[in-house]
């Protein structure tokens, strides 16, 4: 165990390296700090469309027609049966009249669908459920409500929402761990480097019988600073760019339908990742780095 | 104490550079290893210092067993020794105060002892007022008297010098074993590899005469018999 007074040496052997090799150190940073930014880049993107994709849900709902000799009464006694469903989160209940009422404002301007009688249609219920992957088994339970006569889903553009937000997660994932793989590679090489350029004091320090760790811990120092730092900046970064891109979209009339979710929410997420990233890259890639001249 | 027993040393490349060593070096002993080149001096030295295993045989320096040592008492063992290179091995972007204070930090030492130590070490070398300089503002002796002092900081049983004298010219390579012998006399067991005939002659010690990886000549006095090359 390491003494206090070590750990202060380790620190400020970990700092002067970084220092006194200022290129190497640069280099280090802008790389990790390059790849946490695409790494960050793809991941908010994702959590966009995941955002888009829920709002999309949203709107997604199935109607239940109610048997037309059902009397107004009886059909808004069905509320409560819906309701129940598990899966269902809102049930809103349709009188044939405001159901005609929607229809011929969506056909305004056809005059031969403005004069039809509300007793064609079915009273109604729009039933909004809360994952679209339960959409098939919740449409089963609501045809077995005793009293609805039909119902219609749109299960197809359902299963095509999940599909999207499937592959896009897959994608979001494999580039993730991707360029995490290529950070630590490139980090632990940069700082190679710098091992490199310090064999001799490795070597001296072996020679004169510092143990592994007694060696190893200026590198991971300096690899937690280098993380860290990277994380920092990567961050102040992202953060920018997020809001040009969001200031971008709101100020796009054509674009406007896109509703960007507000950093304020997503700040903690991506500093905390970034920090934990950064970190992990830059102590991963020192340990990677100084394992070789370790061996006795 | 340093002690081999029909050590032999074969490269992976299939070089055979100890054929078969017996040698015992006492506490507190002054011994020059001589012989020409590939004899297997360095050999020895990889040996003695850990950094390659004997194919067979036996070593134990003080109180350790390198033939069969494990990796963690590597470093243990190697705290009893203090090295000494002909190429002084400095680290030119340390002062030659922090160049002595990372050693005995690395062993950890504390900082009170630190700062107690390194002067008197560097009074021992006579170079009390170069604690602030770095090596590339030292002449070549000067750097080697920093290597010893080196050595030295962590007042190691046995001082092992690998041709401490190859890059001086020989008024400087005198007063440098001039200062080992010094050393020696303050109990701490010298090893020396050098080529420097003139200089093993003079001092009068033991000298141990390498060649094809045998001892052709153990004896006190001088160099006898066969060559020296470096």
């Amino acid at each position: 165990m390491a003494k206090r007074h070590d750990f202060q040496y380790f620190f400020h052997e970990g700092l002067s390296n970084m220092f006194s090799h200022g290129f190497m150190t640069f280099a280090a940073i802008g790389i990790t700090v390059a790849c946490l930014l695409i790494m960050g880049t793809f991941t908010l993107v994702a959590v966009n469309a995941d955002a888009q994709l829920r709002d999309l849900e949203q709107e997604n709902e199935i109607l239940a027609y109610v048997d037309e000799t059902y009397t107004s009464q009886q059909a808004q006694a069905l509320q409560s049966k819906l309701e129940r469903i598990e899966g269902v989160t809102t049930v809103t209940y349709i009188s044939r009249e405001e159901a005609m009422e929607d229809f011929k404002a969506e056909y305004a301007d056809d005059e031969i669908f403005q004069d039809l009688d509300p007793q064609i249609l079915r009273d109604r219920y729009a039933i909004k459920i809360g994952d679209l992957e339960q959409i098939q088994q919740i449409k089963r339970e609501v045809e077995s409500v005793e009293g609805i006569a039909d119902v219609s889903a749109y299960e197809e553009l359902a299963s095509g929402f999940i599909t999207l937000r499937n592959v896009a997660t897959v994608i979001c994932v494999a580039l993730i761990a991707i360029l995490f793989v290529v950070s630590v590679f490139i980090t632990s090489n940069t700082i190679k480097l710098t091992t490199f350029d310090r064999r001799e004091e490795i070597a001296i320090m072996r020679m004169v019988g510092a143990t592994n760790g007694f060696i190893r811990w200026p590198f991971v120092y300096e690899g937690f600073m280098l993380g860290l730092l990277s994380a920092i900046i990567a961050f102040l970064l992202q953060w920018g760019l997020y809001e040009a891109v969001a200031q971008g979209v709101a100020s796009n009339d054509t674009l406007q339908l896109i509703r960007v979710v507000p950093f304020s929410q997503l700040w903690a997420a991506v500093a905390g990742t970034f920090a934990g990233a950064g970190i992990l890259i830059g102590v991963g890639g020192s340990l990677s780095a100084i394992r070789k001249f370790l061996q006795v | 104490m340093i002690r081999l027993k029909d050590v032999q040393m074969e490269y992976e490349n299939g070089t055979k550079a100890i054929k078969g060593i017996t040698l015992t070096i006492e506490d507190g002993e002054f011994v020059f290893l001589v012989g020409p080149s590939g004899s297997g001096k360095s050999t020895i030295i990889k040996l003695l210092t850990g950094e390659v295993e004997p194919c067979a045989g036996r070593i134990m320096i003080n109180g350790f067993s390198v033939s069969n040592i494990s990796d963690k008492q590597i470093p243990l063992m190697r705290r009893t020794l203090g090295v000494i290179f002909q190429d002084f091995r400095l680290i030119e972007k340390k002062t030659v105060y922090d160049n002595l204070a990372f050693v005995m930090r690395a062993v950890g030492a504390p900082q009170k002892e630190i700062r107690k130590r390194i002067p008197y070490v560097l009074h021992l070398v006579d170079l009390e007022n170069k604690a602030n300089s770095y090596p590339t503002e030292l002449s070549g002796g000067e750097q080697q008297r920093v290597a010893i002092a080196r050595a030295l900081v962590n007042n190691p049983n046995t001082i092992i010098a690998d041709e401490p004298t190859g890059n001086l010219d020989p008024e400087r390579s005198l007063e440098l074993m001039s200062l080992l012998v010094k050393i020696n006399e303050l109990g701490t067991t010298v090893v020396v590899v050098t080529h420097e005939k003139d200089l093993v002659d003079r001092f009068g010690k033991r000298v141990v005469t390498i060649e094809s990886g045998h001892v052709i000549n153990d004896s006190v006095g001088g160099y006898v018999g066969g060559r020296i090359h470096g």
